[in-house]
């Protein structure tokens, strides 16, 4: 069975996010990036199952312009056998993105795809489940357990209030959320060794996709700013403030 | 212009968050419909009706949409929206699940996570966990919104919609449901409580957040943790607040040995008033609490809980 994970290269989540002066966007420029925390455990969970002995062959793609390379030969030393970088220059909305995936979706029919549930960057939380529509397929959306029996994909699923089992038909789609695995460490002979593992390119504009923008970001402003507040010395005097000042309790 | 509200709930209940969903969508004007999609979910149609700034219930009564998988709720919807030129869901698991499907089926972009409408096209969104506040105009003919609840206030409940029966049944037959695992609890719904007490890392495992049970208790509070006390595995994942977890906005958050991650303020920096313990003066949390106590929460918590 062929697992598919698409992977998108985002700022680092350990970088402190700043706004540009002219409330264009984000600054980005000599930020470190990296691969999207959901993303990378995508991957691990897709190395899993090959090492498990149930997935065959581990495929990730990304779309971008040629830095998400370094992404790409992150997955392969995480584990994946090749990678597709799918080239553009623009920065794609979640449902054109699902349309070029859709494509490489049609052309390389993997029994599953397993994506982040959202970026970091964005925070869309989207392009996961319109790949599934699009491609007609059914979907396991924030999974916290993956478990491949048979023709069917059973996925555990983080809801509000608890856990969900759902059954899909394969092939299926599957969202990573945070409980599902923990990534490894590439070692280093596995990141030498994704040097000459394979890395196809081919060209956004080649798919024959509108891929026109569907939104106008007007502007990007910092969040409003929470004034610090007052340091108690006693849990007497907490709890008086708390009724007295703020009258939250009573 | 209309707008379609898809109602959040578990066939018994309405979410209290639908409520805010609907407030969203009147600053968007238009005539708003909300769509029950369930089954046995005649009571969430009663609840529903009683919406203020509501004119119709639509009910879509069936066995596949027992438990709204995306699957057949997305077509469902999809079948639907050509009445509507908004489409609008809570961004709560079912909402986040289901809403990208019907706007890949519509061809149309999804805004996610409003907190803002500034006109009917423009919408204001967090990216970046929150550090970041994003303008956004829509291009598309059709919108397809999720809402963050916390960005709105409730609308009132003292209105008579109309309740129309729909006669749908849209079964993709690609999935079915195995089971659902949920968290018994006497206490509020996280998202819904007036007090929400939370533990982090600081709490140093799972058996110390009985500790917070007594609080809670005291305050009727809901309880809640960082993303780091879930990835130590104390607390399960339904439990997180925080940017890839719940997003919270209560009269008071007592945040317990949590450090302060952005990831986890952009969960509950909404909250109206927001008491630290920590026993780290540097702890970020003190620069966004209105209430800190510098001290080991050990001592704290019992005291605390005795005095309340």
């Amino acid at each position: 069975m062929k697992v598919l994970v698409p992977i998108k290269r985002v700022i680092d989540y350990n970088v402190k996010v700043r706004v540009k002066a002219d409330s264009s966007n984000v600054d980005l420029t000599n930020v470190k990036m990296s691969i999207n925390p959901f993303c990378e455990i995508a991957v691990e969970e897709a190395v899993r199952l090959k090492e498990a002995g149930t997935a065959t062959e581990v495929i990730a793609v990304s779309i971008g312009d040629k830095k998400c390379q370094e992404q790409l030969r992150t997955a392969l030393a995480l584990g994946a056998d090749r990678a597709i970088q799918i080239d553009t220059e623009e920065n794609l909305d979640s449902l054109n993105v699902a349309k070029l995936l859709q494509k490489v979706v049609e052309e390389e029919q993997p029994q599953l795809v397993i994506l982040g549930k959202q970026s970091i960057d964005s925070d869309n939380n989207q392009t996961g489940q319109m790949l599934a529509a699009l491609t007609g397929l059914p979907q396991g959306t924030f999974a916290s357990e993956v478990k491949v029996e048979g023709d069917k994909v059973n996925v555990t699923r983080e809801i509000d209030g608890g856990l969900q089992t759902v059954a899909l038909n394969l092939p299926a789609i599957v969202t990573t959320d945070l409980r599902l695995n923990e990534p490894r460490y590439a070692k280093l002979p596995d990141i030498m060794k994704a040097k000459r593992k394979p890395l196809d390119v081919k060209s956004a504009a080649d798919f024959g996709i509108d891929l026109s923008p569907r939104a106008n970001l007007l502007k990007v402003t910092p969040p409003a700013e929470r004034q610090a507040g007052i340091v108690v010395e006693t849990v007497d005097e907490l709890v008086e403030k708390l009724k007295n000042e703020a009258k939250v309790i009573s | 212009m209309s707008i379609l509200v898809y109602a959040e709930h578990d066939n018994n209940t309405l979410k209290a968050e639908t409520l805010k969903t609907v407030a969203a969508a009147q600053a968007m004007g238009g005539d708003i419909h909300i769509l029950v999609a369930g089954h046995n979910c005649q009571a969430v149609a009663d609840a529903a009706a009683k919406v203020n700034g509501v004119s119709q219930v639509l009910v879509a009564d069936n066995a596949a949409y027992e438990h709204q998988l995306a699957e057949n709720v997305s077509l469902l919807v999809t079948e639907l929206a050509g009445d509507y030129e908004h489409i609008v869901a809570t961004a709560l698991t079912t909402g986040k699940n289901f809403m990208p499907r019907v706007a890949a089926l519509l061809d149309v972009a999804q805004v996610s996570d409003i907190i803002g409408v500034e006109s009917a096209d423009t919408f204001v969104r967090p990216i970046y966990a929150g550090n970041a506040i994003a303008t956004v105009q829509s291009l598309d003919s059709k919108k397809v919104i999720t809402v963050r609840a916390t960005g709105f206030d409730a609308v009132a409940t003292d209105g008579s919609a109309e309740i129309v029966a729909l006669d749908k049944a849209t079964d993709a037959g690609t999935s079915s449901h195995v089971s659902d695992e949920l968290t018994v609890s006497e206490r509020p719904d996280l998202g819904a409580a007036s007090v929400v007490i939370s533990g982090g890392r600081g709490m140093q495992n799972g058996d110390n957040f009985k500790m917070l049970e007594g609080i809670a208790d005291k305050l009727g509070a809901a309880i809640g943790a960082s993303r780091a006390a879930v990835d130590a595995g104390f607390v399960p994942n339904d439990m997180q607040v925080g940017q890839t977890g719940k997003i919270v906005a209560p009269d008071l958050y007592i945040a317990v040995g949590i450090s302060g991650a952005i990831q986890h303020l952009a969960g509950m920096k909404d909250s109206k008033v927001i008491v630290a313990i920590n026993k780290d003066p540097e702890a970020p949390i003190f620069q966004v609490a209105d209430y800190g106590i510098v001290a080991d929460l050990f001592d704290t918590l019992p005291e605390l809980e005795s005095k309340l």
